[in-house]
């Protein structure tokens, strides 16, 4: 530990070495941290960051084995996957936030936190919360939106606790006894103004039971608006607070101040002004409007001078204490994370470049450059926070440096072996993909073969993610090891005096501290004005200006049979594997639609709630795949994916041979999507499920001349009648060759 | 819901001009924030920085 002095020592004020010497240090207050709402939260964190990972780890197999889903429908790839998401974000780096903030928030204002009570409901919520999302999505229950699946009672818990934790967080700051609001502090704030700001507007969704709803936006909008959320989850939650800790923790671990507090400034304002406008990169040669795309590409590439700025001024921080690097577990876990920091936020406005994403967007390349990020920005953030606190917090020396050191090369060296697979993966697939033959034929027709290609790879990848846990594991057991060597310390006294009430800053005071600094309500209010004209400026005209979105006279509402299967699709998590996005590009159309060679029109997903453009792609575009292959190839696909796709690693369903579709909330269905603007006709909910079931009854007949017996009940038959409809709506159509030309 | 702001969005006259107003406002804004944090002591910044290393009090109106 290089803060050699101890934390209660330094609290121990005389009125001697008081720097302001005047009367009010006389009227010094004692008062005491909690100590128990922090070491609550970091015991979450550790023990969701072993789940999380282990979650992770087994969907990682599951890409090499994909029998390492037991069977059962509750561990399949694409219900466990979101598990996996939502438990490392929300659970593991969640609890993270919380622990550093309330440890941080308190000596940065030199008060207890405003309310013990407020600390425990916002603890024990979260947990709940947390455990509800472990239940509900292993069972399918999901919004089908990626990074926020919860459904609706779940997003209003979230949205509850998240405000316990802001009234707690604001009534510490405001009864503070510390004028100035140190830079972490701002981050602090600005995470809590805008996660509650993009939560509620993705979260905008129309309930039809307990536990299903339809998001409130459709086809574009919905995805612009998730994206825009989803992108914002990484720079309001996985950034932003790590950034504040950052601020914080590199200090006291290094015993050195801030590189430079004048860069802390720019740095704050202009990451959370650029960082919002950035969220169209996600969807660059999608159906989404082009001015979109470019102003998404534009500020993501200017998002690099913010990142780096901070990036620098973290490592900086430790220039000429390398030495302390050398022998620190603590400060080295710290430069991996700002290194990881500065790749990733390097890599990001690349890949965000329209000619850069065409290679990698779909691919693995994809998924290695967020675990640079998880693994490295926020995983060693939160390790070297928990060596650093455990000790203090237990009043002891850590167990032992030797078994931290152990953890960081075990850890360093599994997010090697986890980023460098990925790439290598990401780059075959595309170059895979898009390999003609001189004839213009695709080299590689068969989307499987450049699936097969990279399973070795995946092998690496899960071997990467092994490491990173087993790395874990060793902390868990030095960090327990110190615990229980020390006794636990429910609070620390501190003493300062109060602040002086009626305070008037002097003139001469620069406009800067007098509105902000020392302002935390106008620090607020301003920080989510900044974030909010980037989201209003994105997100209104889409929603204002009809040409946005063309509409195609023959995109019809699907059929009552093939909404419900669109819900059983979205409930097994196909998006997680397969996109619906035919990227206007040659080897795409090919690939997907060899017959009408169409793109994907924005006009196509009108009534799509939610969207299912999906991000990656281990498995083929589905856009098109209505009417390309027999009912009966479905039916045996689904049942057993080998049978049809030699080698394939998707899963089988059998599940869905065994459960019957859902008729009784058909009329809810049909109901809620009129609510939301879909033209079924008047009094259509009464005739839906009689609708339903002829269709179905249809389908079965036809499977029966297959040779194929299974009752028209059955949920395989709704999924086939929605993925037989699939893109089949502007097939041979004059007008699509319109506004192919518009 | 949202028809409701499109139709007033549509008939406010000039809206040209706020997208303009607006990189005004941020330009000035960015440009004020430089100019602020180039001119500041030196002595307030490397004070206000110890913040996290000194558990003591500092008494920034003071300074």
């Amino acid at each position: 530990m290089f803060e050699a002095q101890n934390e209660s020592q330094s609290q121990s004020l005389t009125i001697e070495d008081h720097p302001a010497k005047n009367e009010k240090s006389a009227g010094l207050e004692t008062f005491s941290y909690d100590n128990k709402t922090v070491r609550n939260f970091l015991i979450a964190t550790t023990v969701f960051g072993v789940v999380g990972m282990s979650v992770g780890l087994l969907v990682a197999i599951q890409f090499v084995f994909p029998e390492a889903n037991f069977g059962l429908q509750y561990t399949t790839f694409g219900r466990v996957r979101p598990l996996h998401t939502n438990a490392v974000i929300f659970a593991f780096v969640g609890n993270g936030i919380f622990a550093g903030v309330y440890y941080s928030l308190q000596r940065l204002c030199k008060t207890r936190m405003f309310s013990d009570t407020l600390s425990k409901i916002h603890f024990w919520g979260w947990q709940i919360i947390i455990l509800s999302a472990a239940i509900t999505l292993p069972l399918g229950l999901t919004s089908g939106k990626e990074y926020a699946e919860l459904e609706w009672p779940i997003d209003i818990a979230i949205a509850l606790i998240w405000v316990v934790f802001g009234v707690n967080m604001f009534g510490t700051i405001l009864k503070r006894r510390e004028r100035h609001l140190y830079v972490a502090i701002w981050f602090y704030i600005a995470t809590f103004v805008t996660v509650a700001m993009l939560h509620i507007v993705n979260s905008f969704e129309l309930p039809i039971s307990f536990m299903k709803s339809y998001s409130w936006y459709a086809g574009v909008q919905d995805a612009l608006v998730q994206w825009w959320y989803g992108h914002n989850a990484v720079a309001f939650f996985l950034t932003t607070p790590y950034l504040g800790l950052m601020y914080y923790f590199i200090p006291k671990a290094s015993g050195r101040p801030i590189y430079s507090y004048r860069l802390s400034i720019i740095h704050f304002w202009a990451l959370i002004f650029i960082y919002i406008w950035a969220g169209p990169h996600h969807l660059l040669y999608s159906a989404l409007p082009d001015w979109a795309q470019a102003l998404g590409v534009v500020f993501s590439v200017m998002l690099i001078l913010p990142s780096w700025g901070g990036m620098l001024n973290g490592l900086l921080t430790l220039r000429g204490a390398w030495d302390k690097v050398r022998e620190s577990a603590i400060l080295k876990f710290m430069v991996v994370a700002i290194t990881c920091y500065g790749m990733a936020t390097f890599e990001g406005p690349m890949l965000s470049l329209k000619n850069v994403n065409a290679i990698g967007h779909f691919t693995d390349w994809i998924i290695g450059h967020v675990h640079i990020g998880g693994l490295g920005w926020n995983g060693f953030l939160t390790f070297a926070m928990l060596y650093y606190l455990i000790p203090k917090l237990y009043g002891n020396k850590l167990h032992s440096e030797k078994l931290a050191n152990v953890h960081f090369w075990i850890g360093t060296l599994g997010i090697v072996f986890y980023a460098i697979p990925m790439y290598w993966a990401g780059f075959t697939q595309a170059l895979m993909w898009k390999d003609f033959n001189p004839d213009g034929t695709l080299v590689y027709s068969n989307f499987l073969e450049t699936v097969t290609q990279i399973i070795p790879m995946y092998a690496l990848r899960a071997f990467g993610g092994l490491l990173f846990l087993i790395g874990v594991f060793v902390m868990v057991y030095n960090l327990v090891k110190t615990a229980r060597a020390g006794a636990f310390k429910a609070e620390t006294q501190a003493q300062a005096a109060p602040l002086t009430t009626g305070y008037q800053a002097p003139r001469n005071e620069h406009w800067h501290r007098r509105i902000f600094e020392w302002r935390p309500v106008n620090l607020l209010v301003w920080s989510l004005v900044m974030v909010a004209i980037g989201g209003v400026i994105e997100i209104v005209p889409t929603f204002l200006i009809q040409s946005n979105v063309p509409t195609i006279s023959t995109v019809k509402p699907y059929t009552s049979l093939e909404l419900n299967g669109r819900d059983i699709y979205v409930r097994e998590g196909c998006y997680t594997c397969h996109s619906q996005m035919i990227r206007p590009f040659r080897d795409e159309v090919i690939r997907y639609d060899p017959a009408d060679l169409e793109y994907s029109k924005a006009g196509e997903f009108i009534y799509d709630h939610p969207f299912q453009w999906g991000s990656k792609r281990t498995g083929p575009d589905l856009h098109r795949v209505g009417k390309k292959y027999p009912d009966s190839w479905h039916y045996y696909h689904m049942l057993q994916p080998t049978s049809m796709s030699p080698g394939s690693i998707m899963p089988p369903y059998p599940w869905l041979f065994e459960q019957d579709w859902d008729k009784e909330i058909l009329p809810k269905k049909i109901r809620a999507m009129q609510t939301l603007g879909v033209p079924y006709p008047e009094g259509f909910d009464l005739e839906t499920i009689a609708d339903a079931e002829a269709q179905a009854k249809r389908i079965a007949e036809g499977l029966r001349k297959d040779e194929i017996e299974v009752s028209p009940d059955k949920e395989i038959i709704a999924l086939i009648a929605y993925l037989q409809r699939l893109g089949t709506d502007i097939k041979n159509i004059d007008e699509v060759a319109q506004v192919n030309k518009d | 819901m949202l028809k409701f702001i499109k139709h007033h969005m549509e008939t406010i006259s000039g809206i040209e001009i706020y997208p303009i107003i607006s990189f005004l406002i941020f330009f000035i804004f960015f440009f004020a924030l430089i100019f602020y944090v180039v001119r500041v002591d030196k002595k307030v910044f490397s004070d206000i920085s110890k913040i996290p290393l000194e558990d003591k009090t500092t008494d920034h109106e003071e300074v």
